[in-house]
């Protein structure tokens, strides 16, 4: 039997367990098979405080993990498959066919990217569609890619691609950015970067690998082709709420929250890109986690004292 | 260790005229997701012991076999039958989705 179960393991969980075992909770973090979160898939952190010239995201979470176990986390890399959560306690079961008992609960299963659901993509991806310009732009020397998004993480796909690539066109449905100022900046002074703004990806083609585009115009509804080697998609993500059931989501599927960070069910808590939709920041995340951990503490030890 | 290191200078020998199925791990050090992977195919290659070759391939040092199997996404698990690439699988997953992968290869004989 925990005194907690956290469910996932990017900033909002690992900050939670920190948290929750340097109170003297017993503490297990159900990891996923990936675990880290969206960190693992950047390159250089530079707003997370206390690192002036920034971090690799999988170093942070390195680091992250490392602490956590160092207070006593206990930490598995299965995913979450289910949770009973009419009854105290809840029991939670791992897709390896395992359960686990715990009194509380804090949901920190994040956000997943997203792809763009055209024809041709799923079949490519590995194949020159990614989601990843870390892992993946090394293969894109001198070629020509398109970085479809635009938001920060878009910002940042174009700017790594510009190290190795030869061409990025930074395609974007609408005709403004929402990226920072100082990420939009960098992409609009870097010349190997062209943005297309009001324009969609409609179709991916190619054999074995990829080799062209359809794009559309949203303003005119032209279609045109562009031949390139990779597509980076960074469109935005979708909180991972579908194994909860039970639990209060909202229309776009993220997490309910009452008062803070509760959500509908009594000793369920909540932190991280799983309800966040305003900020989904390392930092905020982290925060989030340690909120959730503290009411947890709290929330159990109310519990023990009635 | 138990798992092998592949290079472009080894990979004949030891992938392409193996009589064993090989499971070659295309990885960097800079992918973080291929961290995650790492320690999974070194269980892999005990778990697959005698019965499929495990080992990985640094692409940044190994260039010219991971551009001839058209690697262009890490990490990529790619499963070697009598000298031919007969499954890819793209991207960090757990443990159980590339055992699944890796069976149904040694099913289909």
């Amino acid at each position: 039997m925990y005194d907690v179960i956290i469910i996932g393991s990017g900033p909002a969980g690992l900050t939670a367990a920190i948290y929750t075992t340097r109170a003297d909770l017993k503490t297990l973090v159900i990891a996923g098979n990936r675990w880290g979160g969206q960190l693992q898939l950047t390159s250089v952190v530079e707003n997370f405080p206390g690192f002036p010239e920034g971090i690799e995201g999988p170093k942070l979470m390195e680091n992250m993990r490392k602490q956590a176990e160092h207070h006593g986390a206990e930490i598995i890399e299965k995913d979450f498959e289910s949770g009973e959560f009419a009854k105290s306690p809840f029991t939670l079961k791992t897709t390896d066919g395992k359960t686990f008992e715990s009194r509380s609960v804090i949901v920190a299963s994040g956000a997943d990217a997203m792809w763009l659901n055209v024809p041709g993509e799923k079949e490519k991806i590995g194949r020159g569609v990614s989601s990843c310009a870390t892992c993946d732009a090394a293969f894109f020397r001198n070629k020509n890619v398109v970085v479809v998004g635009g938001g920060d993480s878009a910002m940042e796909e174009a700017l790594v691609l510009s190290r190795v690539a030869n061409k990025i066109y930074l395609v974007h449905r609408r005709d403004s950015f929402r990226a920072s100022e100082i990420m939009q900046k960098r992409v609009r002074e870097n010349e190997k970067i062209e943005i297309l703004f009001n324009s969609a990806i409609t179709e991916i083609f190619g054999e074995m690998k990829v080799e062209k585009v359809s794009l559309t115009n949203l303003v005119t509804n032209e279609n045109s082709e562009m031949p390139v080697d990779g597509i980076f998609v960074a469109i935005g993500h979708r909180p991972n709420t579908s194994a909860f059931t039970g639990i209060d989501v909202d229309e776009k599927g993220y997490i309910k929250v009452y008062d803070h960070n509760k959500t509908n069910i009594d000793g369920v808590f909540v932190a991280g890109d799983v309800h966040d939709r305003e900020y989904r920041q390392a930092i905020t995340a982290s925060g989030f986690g340690c909120a959730a951990a503290l009411e947890a503490e709290r929330w159990l030890m109310t519990k023990k004292s009635e | 260790m138990t798992d092998i290191t592949f290079t472009d200078q080894n990979f004949q020998e030891e992938v392409l005229n193996s009589p064993l199925p090989v499971l070659v791990d295309f990885w960097a050090p800079w992918c973080g997701p291929c961290k995650i992977v790492g320690p999974i195919v070194e269980e892999l290659a005990k778990d697959y012991a005698g019965k499929v070759k495990v080992g990985k391939l640094n692409v940044d040092e190994n260039q010219n076999v991971s551009s001839q199997f058209g690697i262009m996404s890490i990490p990529s698990l790619m499963l070697f039958k009598a000298g031919q690439p007969v499954k890819t699988m793209v991207g960090a997953q757990g443990k159980e989705s590339f055992k699944k992968g890796i069976d149904e290869v040694l099913a289909s004989a």
